[in-house]
């Protein structure tokens, strides 16, 4: 059976593909996608792990509800991935444990 | 549809929310001279049902089917009407003069309204199972919106897990996309289509949606397509890496283990309360939909004069009956505020009405059809339901025998439904589960006491109402 090991893109009208950076990596995405889309496509899976256990979290319910893909974008912590779209040259940062209030 | 710019705060009508419930009110509303302005938390209208409907990128329709591309048909009078819509637009309190306040593009704003209606629709029931928290398990609505707003199709191995017709509806979208579906496990229990039953006669009132389901069942048992049936108890495997390798699934007289990366999930749309919640508003138990709804007379008014409630956020009913529940509020505010007589909204009413019951008449079959499996309803102990503060179902199960009476109790306890998703995802699992061990009926037990703001704030949004 032919597997994937990454979401796959349907044939779409495409639009200009933006770059995005993933965790440092180079990714082009299209500009309607959500930072969580963009996440599952680049085949970088989880976006955080959780400030209990450390266990890894992927995003669960893509409509603002579960709040299991926050993410850090342009540097800002605690972002919903599912609910901001991508733009050019956007910094995504997975999230790993507890956030620090104060630097 | 004006341009995003804030001018006006101050509009007879606040609508939240633009799935086919709100866009339907706000057309409405602003054709009897309303001025509406309609709060949305996506960056487009439609919804969860249609969502990206403006500009789903999917080159195939057939993928998703000709019932999702008649949201068009609501977009194109919404688009022309003269309703001020807010996309990215997070409301996140209401208080008592009406005023609703709300992060746009980083900034709260605060908006004043005659009347306010909240069309904040539906949320998929939590699916508590062990290993539901795992990388790789998302639930059958999160792949459809992945599907409708990118055109992306989850990893493979894929297997589908739960109950209910947006599972089998998923299931045909992704196999017309081309996707290899491994199994689909349907925790459905046996003896359910029997107890259904005495609600057919009323089902055959929506014979279009019948025929969709029976399609679906039938595309899909054509494919070929491992189906499990009668499926007791769901277990997610995790790999050494800490996300998902498989799933485990029990039938009464077998267990079978599949391999997998992506295991989607579903278990029924319950009402999102939240707000009508954080509002303070009356809520009954449904036993039929296993879920609370908040009180409403028959036009959406809630419990709380001027504040209304249409679409799934007020009981499920689907997309279609969204949009009349959505004109009949919007109707009824339009007579409100303008003085008008029943004569000048008679005609709409009457068709509005005869549309929705068609609508409702096949909801008790359905909702009995598909009820969930008490399995999800009430966990084995070694599950996580808090998913954000991880408590099981075990320590809920423990702090209830210690005395704890009811969820608000339970967040002193043990912090479930204190971390971020603010209780979304596991509030109806521990009411269920404290309910269950102490014998208790579900309105003895009560839900989580939600306070605004709804959706977590930066100092800088909240600081910027302080003048």
């Amino acid at each position: 059976m032919p597997t994937d090991s990454r979401f796959n893109r349907q044939p779409i009208r495409e639009s200009e593909a933006i770059q995005v950076s993933i965790n440092g990596k180079k990714v082009m995405v299209q500009p309607n996608d959500s930072v969580a889309a963009a996440i599952l496509l680049s085949g970088v899976d989880v976006n955080r792990k959780t400030p209990v256990s450390g266990k890894k979290r992927a995003p669960y319910c893509m409509m603002g509800v579960c709040f299991d893909c926050l993410v850090r974008v342009n540097g800002e912590e605690n972002i919903q991935g599912c609910m901001v779209k991508v733009e050019a040259n956007m910094d995504i940062q997975t999230q790993d444990g507890t956030r620090q209030a104060i630097k | 549809m004006t341009p995003q710019n804030i001018k006006e705060k101050s509009y007879d009508l606040i609508i939240i929310g633009a799935g086919p419930a709100g866009m339907s009110a706000a057309t409405t509303a602003a054709t009897k001279g309303l001025s509406v302005a309609i709060l949305d938390e996506q960056t487009s209208p439609g919804g969860q049902i249609y969502r990206a409907i403006k500009y789903s990128p999917l080159n195939n329709p057939k993928i998703l089917g000709k019932d999702y591309y008649t949201g068009k048909d609501l977009l194109q009078p919404f688009e022309k009407s003269q309703v001020s819509y807010f996309s990215n637009s997070v409301v996140w309190s209401i208080d008592e003069k009406n005023q609703v306040a709300f992060s746009y593009h980083g900034k709260s704003q605060l908006f004043r309204a005659k009347k306010i209606l909240i069309a904040s629709g539906a949320i998929e029931r939590p699916v508590p199972f062990p290993g539901w928290t795992l990388p790789g398990v998302m639930t059958c609505g999160a792949a459809q919106i992945l599907l409708k707003t990118s055109g992306l199709t989850p990893k493979t191995p894929l297997v589908l897990a739960g109950s209910g017709p947006l599972m089998l509806l998923i299931a045909v979208q992704l196999m017309k996309a081309g996707v290899t579906i491994s199994a689909i496990l349907d925790t459905t229990p046996k003896g359910q289509l029997w107890r259904a039953l005495p609600h057919f006669a009323n089902a055959l009132k929506n014979l279009p949606l019948l025929y969709k389901g029976m399609g679906l069942l039938w595309t899909l048992k054509k494919s070929g397509i491992r189906f499990i049936k009668h499926v007791k108890e769901l277990k997610a495997i995790e790999g050494i890496d800490g996300q998902l390798t498989g799933v485990i699934a029990s039938t009464k007289n077998a267990m079978v283990q599949l391999d997998c990366q992506s295991l989607l999930v579903h278990q029924g749309v319950v009402p999102n309360v939240q707000l009508s919640r954080a509002l303070g508003l009356d809520h009954k138990w449904n036993n039929l939909q296993v879920c609370w709804k908040p009180v409403v007379d028959a036009w959406g008014e809630s419990s709380r004069k001027d504040i209304f409630i249409a679409g799934d956020g007020s009981g499920i009913a689907g997309a279609i009956a969204a949009k009349w529940q959505g004109k009949l509020s919007a109707l009824k505010i339009a007579q409100q505020v303008k003085n008008l007589g029943d004569g000048e909204v008679e005609s709409e009413v009457k068709q509005a009405n005869k549309s929705l019951n068609k609508q409702q008449a096949i909801r008790p079959f359905l909702d009995q059809l598909y009820q969930p499996a008490q399995t999800f309803l009430t966990p084995p102990d070694d599950t996580i339901v808090c998913r954000c503060e991880e408590v099981s179902a075990g320590e809920i199960r423990q702090i209830a025998k210690q005395g704890c009476k009811g969820p608000n109790q339970a967040k002193a306890f043990c912090r479930a439904g204190m971390g971020p998703c603010q209780g979304r995802l596991c509030g109806l699992t521990v009411s269920n589960l404290i309910a269950q061990t102490n014998q208790v009926s579900q309105e003895q037990v009560g839900y989580y006491h939600i306070r605004m703001p709804i959706k977590p704030l930066t100092i800088n949004e909240l600081a910027d109402l302080s003048d």
